[in-house]
């Protein structure tokens, strides 16, 4: 029931060796108003990897990680899921979809009529666990994030930033998704917070093959959790490898970016 | 020109959802029940407080604004008519709107803003049966109930006019008041409110999803539903006043 893995789902993208992807975006364009962010956005993520996507503010990084649960659709393109296309979809027909991706939303997006405790079970209510399995997988992720056990009674306008976020991740994971989108999760967290939270993502895939989508612009941390990087720049991805790739890379637009100099196709648009 | 046109749009959407999800199971009984006091139990005092004195001033105007035409000894009847009839009904809907409404829009556009509603939809719920569902019912089933309230405490307003200032006895009021007042009234005057609670919460819930723009859009968004509101509860009022009217006297019979 809680742990359905949807591992039977059609697939359609693969990689070169043959192996399909589960998510699949391809030629996803997206504009808001006239003003252009997405122009034509083509990304793989396979099962059990984690990619990080980077890029300047404002380079779109949020916008294409709402697109694959279906918050935003694209104006043109495709977005698979484990080899159903979701941009055509419902709202309806997206909820089976979206209880298998957990969703860290940059600003945390906690409920502030509900204590952490309700914000944390509500995807489980949501998904049907009995109160008992919920009373018991609260602290489990609560632990996981590195929160007291006591934190779960407190309202979140009582946390302070860096704990609302770790919240926001407990809720995210609690459901074990299959796969778990991640806006800027180490964002506003101390140096040893922001180690733990990229442990923890490095763990949930490692011991529990979880596929990972990680946008940032903490460099550091996309060395550290990332198993191949993609960089975002003028609506297009501008970079695509290896963690090793990326380091030895040329590009002149990741060099600048990585060295955090200045450059002029940094703006989009 | 368009931007009507899109929110005529939005809420016959939104209308169509919420009555979709609203018999949907799981029927999310105790969401409703904590709106149901929230926006009725809560609003008890502002609904009272207008309707009593609204009661009292109608009295005070019918005695003495009226009286060279002898409308002194009917106190009873014209307050009891105009308050069920019509100030419970519209007073209370606009005080509701103002209460209510402003409050639903704000805090469902804070949520909005904040990605609360994005963070709802990603876990895969639905705002519509988790926030809109529950108030649009609490509403509809707590505004006819407020307006009977409301419709007594007028006309009891009415009488301590009656009494205190012009010195009728309490019997000759209720007795004026029984003259004219059918069931027929009760009926035209409450059964308005059923519309203007679906006006006030419709209103609210779609400004609120689609606030924009931080805490300058929640207030834009606030203050367009009170307007939007009460300018709905108007104009609808004199068409459902007209087709009560009709209702009342084609099927009339003894009763209306
Ligand atoms: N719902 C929306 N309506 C209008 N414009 C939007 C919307 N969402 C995003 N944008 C615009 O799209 C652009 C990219 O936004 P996005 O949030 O994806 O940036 P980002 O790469 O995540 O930046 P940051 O690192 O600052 O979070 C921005 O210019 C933003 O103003
Ligand atoms: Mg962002």
């Amino acid at each position: 029931m809680n742990s359905g893995r949807g591992a039977d789902m059609p697939v359609i993208c693969r990689d070169a060796s043959g192996q399909p992807a589960l998510i699949c975006i391809a030629g996803v364009e997206k504009a808001f108003g006239g003003k252009p962010v997405l122009r034509g956005i083509d990304l793989d993520v396979f099962p059990g990897e984690t990619l990080v996507i980077l890029g300047g503010s404002g380079s779109g990084k949020s916008v294409t990680l709402r697109h694959i649960v279906g918050l935003l659709k694209p104006d043109r393109g495709m977005v698979r899921v484990g080899g159903v296309a979701v941009q055509d979809m419902s709202e309806d027909e997206l909820i089976p979809i979206r209880r298998q991706v957990g969703f860290l939303f940059q600003g945390g997006a906690l409920f502030d009529s509900m204590n952490v405790f309700d914000n944390i079970a509500f995807p489980l209510r949501e998904a049907g666990w009995e109160e008992r399995q919920v009373t018991e997988r609260v602290p489990e992720v609560l632990q996981l994030v590195d929160l007291e056990p006591q934190v779960a009674d407190q309202m979140p306008d009582a946390l302070s930033g860096g704990m609302r976020k770790r919240v926001a991740l407990a809720r995210a994971i609690a459901v074990r998704p299959q796969a778990i989108l991640y806006d800027e999760p180490t964002t506003g967290l101390d140096p040893v917070t922001s180690t733990t939270i990229n442990e923890l993502i490095r763990s949930m895939q490692r011991r529990l093959g979880v596929t990972s989508v990680v946008v940032t612009h903490d460099i550091d941390s996309a060395f550290k959790v990332g198993d191949r990087i993609a960089f975002l720049c003028g609506g297009r991805i501008a970079f695509l490898g290896t963690v090793a790739e990326a380091r030895s890379s040329t590009d002149p637009r990741l060099r600048a970016f990585l060295e955090g100099r200045p450059h002029e196709e940094f703006e989009p648009g | 020109m368009t931007q009507l046109l899109r929110a005529f749009g939005e809420t016959a959407i939104l209308t169509w959802d919420t009555l979709r999800f609203a018999v949907r199971r799981p029927l999310e009984l105790g969401a409703i029940l904590e709106q149901m006091f929230r926006l009725g139990v809560r609003s008890l005092p502002l609904v009272g407080l207008t309707a009593v004195f609204t009661g009292a001033v109608m009295g005070l105007q019918v005695s003495y604004t009226l009286s060279a035409y002898g409308a002194r000894l009917y106190v009873g009847s014209f307050v009891s008519v105009a308050v069920v009839k019509e100030l419970g009904p519209v007073l209370t809907a606009v005080m509701i709107a103002a209460r209510v409404g402003a409050g639903i829009t704000a805090e469902l556009g804070s949520m909005a803003v904040t990605e609360q509603i994005d963070a709802l939809r990603a876990l895969g719920a639905s705002p519509v049966k988790k926030l809109v569902v529950p108030r649009m019912v609490a509403l509809i089933v707590m505004l006819p109930l407020l307006t009977v309230l409301a419709d007594m405490l007028g006309v009891l307003g009415g009488l301590y006019v009656a009494t205190a200032e012009i010195g009728q006895a309490p019997e000759y009021y209720w007795a004026k008041v029984r003259e004219v007042l059918t069931i027929g009234d009760l009926v035209s005057g409450t059964g308005k409110t059923f519309f203007f609670a679906y006006f006030i919460g419709i209103i609210a819930c779609v400004n609120g999803l689609g606030v924009r723009g931080g805490a300058t859009g929640v207030g834009r968004a606030t203050t367009n539903t009170v307007v939007a509101a009460a300018i709905a509860i108007f104009i609808s009022n004199f068409f459902l006043a007209k087709l009560f009217l009709f209702l009342q006297t084609t099927f009339g019979g003894g009763l209306w």
